[in-house]
């Protein structure tokens, strides 16, 4: 016999490990166990096979690896004996996962155990079935499983249900064939089947429309009775918990009858009675009642409306509001939150309460009636609720800080009633939770700013204060800054003051005291030393006396250690220096930000590829710097800066980038080369696709021929699918010049087998406006390569001009375009353009497609811009 | 939908862990410690839930041992303390007075009450009695398969002197 073999005792080996004073110690005794077990699996050792197994378990328990151990477990559920399959279906279920390729091995033994004449066995292996079945397994068995639904013994019904339920989730195809044995279930008295049934029945609901009508029909009466019996149930001792009869059957009703509810008045005529006494009837002191009272007003509040229930449930929800239990507070604001849609004026009576519980000391209720309030904020009470939660930042927790001021500047400028108060009540949340603030947020503040001119000298006296009460928050900082340098002379100038300001004396060097403490603290990060310098280069203009010391404080930067502030300060010291005739001019005030041009780009994606290097690097081209938000946004803005008036409210994004490297001038005079070179380089940058169509030269004689021949353009679907005449209606040269779109498709289109796999297309992208659907094909021989044909349809009933579609995908992918077949889409999808794609996957298999997309056009002349991300693409692209 | 179920000692070791939804092993040792880590911080008189990923958590502490699991957003929380509360009934009528050592070194145990109470997710049976008889009943097919072997074992050993 092997000397590994005899080992030890699954219980002595428990012992050592728990004996074992440090991790080392452990793992030794690991090592030492998985060695002996290893040597006896290669011994092919029946005996202890069993007892090898539940070794691996509690091993795998401790987290160490444990997959030489999978092929055990196979072949302990190929064994005869009962306690062999236990071990091995449990060895199964703990030790693999549906994703494993080995599962499929067991499919058989399966199928055999699941007609085997022991019940036991065909508990394991449905036990096994239910909780780790594949889809492919799922296929395969559904047959056996839809079999044992009828089986004699209620134990096995009840396992086969939930069997199913697994069954149905993985492949819902499948759902069909159960709908009927799923109905009968629901008509037994043994509980385990009636819950799992009814649980089965709802799953069915889920995946079937089919299955939902059926049952709404023909069982809704049944389930009201059961639920009537349940509930009326003298003393179980069987089932009693807490002094009420099952209450996971309960709940389970409930659930059920809410889906059956759902949209259908009848259905909820039918419950209303039954729904009110359990929410009448229900005992409320213990756990188990609390549970059905919570589930029934939910499904009070989903089904149709019946005015009285409805008082009912919100009554309940109320009582559970000023519960002492922490359990049913917080039950009863995740509640509220759907009561929302239903009742708002009811909930909104019980806001001092869970405004309270914004200011609990546990953290999930916190959260919970955090998002509560954020719903119930309106245009009447934001200003009371936004105090409260303002003067609540001050004490919260650290941890909770972040949410909540996420929250509050979300409301500030969602609701804000006049710019002055949404400015105070920033500069309070900076001043109390700065560090909290993102970029964004800051960034929209100061557009706000800038478009208030009424109000510079005011909210630059009032940073002034703030900054010096406290200069810890970052944010805070860094638009103090960024006003400072802006508006310093009406600080000084004590200009535009309102009625409720102290006036306050501020020397010219007092402010620029500001930018001096700003950028030599150790704590300031470099954007926010940038900002200070540029403030500091305003104010040498604004300030002509405190120029000198403007220039030392500059030159003292020249050592910096960062490239960037070095090169500025570099930079700056020479417009100081040598070119004050220009300085003013240089170091005007900033023109008045755009809303809407903000507002749009902030709601664009912003490509999460930009390098921060990058961003710093095109910041200050003109000395000109606006506080940073997200990179791109800053680059964008540039743009105000060479032209005045920002070119337009959507804002073309390429256009825009364009802006940056070209004087307008340029851009006109037949540089279109060198315009192209630097979209490609921004391009390559951002992971953007081609320039759009438009701006490239060659391109335009394709449009027209496409546009004014339609049908060469249609037969381009035939081209990467099947139909070979294609290009003969048109003449050859628009046959070339399309089939040169193509770029890979020779004169004679290759047949659709050569093309690799066949996908099915998808619907990339649909809004009420727009259709975009994706066409695969694969360059043959080449399996990283997708070459997508987008196909996009006009659904409204207007023309869309100037039709730019345009794409960014992760850096694992590469995305090359084709220009697109039109930049016309034609009304109520009398046309279409279509535009190739190129995708190279880095990562193919291993990673699938995914990308983003942005669509503007113009109706009427009017810019419009839809974007979205494509997440549905076939998996092994 | 019972995503997993984990028993967690007040020291974060694991006692049991149970997966209804498909997370591969690397994801499951993350997991467990993320969710030991927010459960055990937690001080008492605290709700139950933790928010976490989207899902929640739901957990119970029984003298040293933690029950969690892992659920939808939409379920219903207090449900799945009772859940949890029926499992702890059925596995102390089981041992007789459950401790942690019983679920150490009876690990496996633990296991097989735990798939006769849930599956696929979902609640089997709300019958503690029910389940002492299916647990029992595979426990004495054990018992005569162990017998049998013993007797089989001892005429061979009997045989061959």
């Amino acid at each position: 016999m092997n000397p590994f073999s005899s080992g030890t005792r699954l219980r002595d080996m428990i012992r050592a490990i728990r004996a074992c004073k440090t991790a080392a110690e452990e793992r030794a005794v690991v090592r030492k166990e998985c060695a002996a077990i290893r040597a006896s699996i290669n011994e092919n050792d029946q005996e202890y096979r069993h007892r090898n197994l539940a070794k691996l378990m509690f091993i795998h328990m401790l987290g160490y690896p444990t997959h030489f151990g999978q092929m055990e477990c196979l072949k302990l559920i190929a064994s005869a004996g009962f306690p062999e399959k236990r071990i091995g279906y449990l060895g199964l279920m703990l030790l693999l996962d549906e994703r494993q390729e080995v599962l499929m091995l067991v499919t058989n033994s399966l199928k055999q155990d699941l007609n085997h004449t022991n019940q036991y066995i065909v508990g394991l292996a449905l036990c096994a079935l239910g909780n780790i079945c594949s889809a492919e397994m799922a296929r395969d068995l559904a047959p056996e499983v839809e079999r044992l639904l009828q089986f004699r013994d209620p134990n096995i019904r009840k396992k086969a249900a939930l069997c199913s339920i697994r069954i149905i989730k993985k492949v819902p195809d499948l759902a069909e064939n159960f709908i009927n044995p799923a109905a009968a279930l629901l008509k037994e008295k043994h509980h385990g089947v009636l819950i799992t049934g009814v649980q089965l029945c709802t799953d069915l609901c889920k995946v079937s429309s089919e299955a939902l009508e059926h049952f709404r029909k023909k069982c809704t009466e049944v389930l009201v009775k059961t639920l009537k019996d349940v509930a009326n149930s003298p003393y179980a001792p069987e089932y009693d918990v807490g002094g009420i009869t099952d209450p996971f059957l309960h709940i389970r009703l409930l659930r059920f009858l809410r889906v059956l509810g759902q949209g259908d008045a009848d259905a909820s005529d039918s419950m209303n009675d039954i729904l009110a006494q359990v929410a009448t009837k229900t005992e409320s002191n213990k756990n188990a009642g609390n549970a059905i009272l919570y589930e029934c007003v939910e499904t009070i509040m989903s089904i149709e409306d019946n005015g009285g229930l409805r008082v009912l449930a919100i009554n309940i929800l109320g009582r559970f509001l000023s519960n002492r239990d922490n359990n049913i507070r917080y039950v009863a604001l995740n509640m509220l939150m759907k009561a929302i849609s239903v009742d708002a004026q009811a909930v909104q009576r019980h806001r001092a309460t869970i405004l309270e519980c914004v200011k609990d000391s546990d953290a999930s209720i916190r959260k919970r009636a955090l998002e509560l309030v954020y719903l119930l904020i309106n245009e009447s009470n934001v200003k009371p609720l936004t105090k409260e939660l303002i003067d609540y930042l001050e004490v919260s927790d650290q941890e909770f800080k972040g949410d909540l001021t996420a929250k509050i500047c979300s409301i500030v400028e969602k609701f804000s009633p006049e710019k002055i108060w949404y400015i105070d009540q920033m500069l309070k949340v900076l001043s109390e939770a700065g560090n909290f603030v993102k970029d964004e947020v800051c960034h929209a503040l100061i557009v706000v700013m800038s478009n208030a001119p009424d109000l510079h000298g005011y909210t630059v006296r009032a940073l002034y204060k703030a900054f010096q009460a406290s200069s810890e928050q970052e944010s805070l900082v860094r638009v103090a800054v960024w006003c400072i340098g802006e508006y310093g002379d009406m600080l000084v100038k004590n200009v535009g003051m309102l009625d409720v300001e102290d006036p306050i004396t501020v020397t010219e060097s007092d402010a620029v005291d500001v930018a001096e403490i700003t950028i030599k603290r150790h704590t300031s990060d470099l954007t926010t030393k940038a900002m200070a310098l540029i403030a500091l280069l305003k104010l040498s203009s604004r300030f002509p006396s405190c120029s000198e010391r403007i220039r030392d404080i500059i030159v003292q930067q020249k050592g910096s250690l960062v490239l960037e502030l070095q090169q500025r300060s570099l930079e700056f010291n020479s417009i100081l220096e040598k070119h004050r005739n220009i300085r003013s001019a240089l170091v005007e005030r900033m023109p008045v930000l755009d809303e809407a041009t903000f507002s749009g780009r902030r709601a664009g994606s912003v490509p999460t590829t930009l390098s921060p290097s990058t961003m710093a690097s095109v910041k200050v081209p003109n000395g000109v710097v606006k506080p940073a938000a997200a990179p791109l946004v800053d680059l964008l803005d540039l743009t105000s800066d060479d032209a005045p008036a920002p070119s337009s409210s959507s804002g073309d994004f390429l256009n825009d980038i364009l802006g940056v490297d070209l004087s307008p001038a340029s851009a006109h005079s037949g540089a279109s080369q060198a315009a192209k070179n630097g979209t490609d380089v921004l391009m390559d940058i951002l992971s953007l696709g081609t320039p759009p169509a438009q701006s490239s030269s060659s391109t335009p004689d394709i449009f027209s021929l496409s546009q004014n021949q339609k049908s060469p353009v249609a037969s381009l679907d035939g081209l990467s699918t099947s139909s070979p005449v294609s290009a003969h209606a048109a003449s050859p040269q628009a046959a070339s010049s399309i089939i040169d779109l193509l770029d890979g498709l020779g004169p004679s289109p290759p047949a659709p087998e050569n093309n690799g796999p066949a996908y099915p297309s998808v619907v990339a992208f649909e809004s009420s406006s727009l259709r975009v659907m994706f066409d695969f094909s694969k360059s043959p021989g080449n399996p990283q390569i997708t070459v997508i044909k987008a196909t996009f349809t006009n659904l409204s009933s207007n023309i869309y001009a100037d039709f730019v579609f345009q794409a960014a995908v992760p850096k694992f992918l590469q995305l090359h375009l084709d220009p697109a077949s039109g930049n016309t889409l034609p009304a109520s999808s009398s046309g279409t353009v279509t535009q190739t794609l190129r995708v190279t996957n880095s990562q193919h298999g291993k990673k699938s497609l995914v990308m983003r997309i942005r669509i503007a056009y113009k109706i009427n002349g009017k810019d419009v811009l839809e974007e979205g991300q494509i997440n549905n693409f076939p998996r092994e692209l | 939908m019972i995503h997993f179920v984990l028993l967690i000692s007040r020291q974060g070791k694991v006692r049991l862990t149970k997966w209804y939804s498909a997370y591969p092993q690397k994801e499951r040792t993350k997991v467990i410690r993320e969710i030991s880590g927010e459960v055990l911080a937690r001080g008492p008189k605290l709700c139950n839930f933790v928010e976490w990923r989207g899902l929640k958590v739901v957990y119970r502490r029984y003298a040293s041992l933690y029950f969690c699991m892992c659920i939808n957003q939409g379920d219903n929380e207090l449900e799945v303390l009772e859940i949890i509360h029926h499992y702890v009934e059925t596995l102390d009528r089981y041992f007789g007075s459950v401790c942690e050592l019983d679920l150490i070194f009876n690990f496996h145990k633990a296991y097989y009450i735990l798939d006769e109470l849930l599956l696929a997710g979902e609640l089997q049976e709300s019958s503690k009695k029910t389940v002492a008889r299916l647990i029992a009943g595979q426990d004495a097919l054990v018992e005569t398969a162990k017998e049998e072997a013993n007797s089989i074992s001892s005429i061979i050993a009997q045989a061959s002197k």
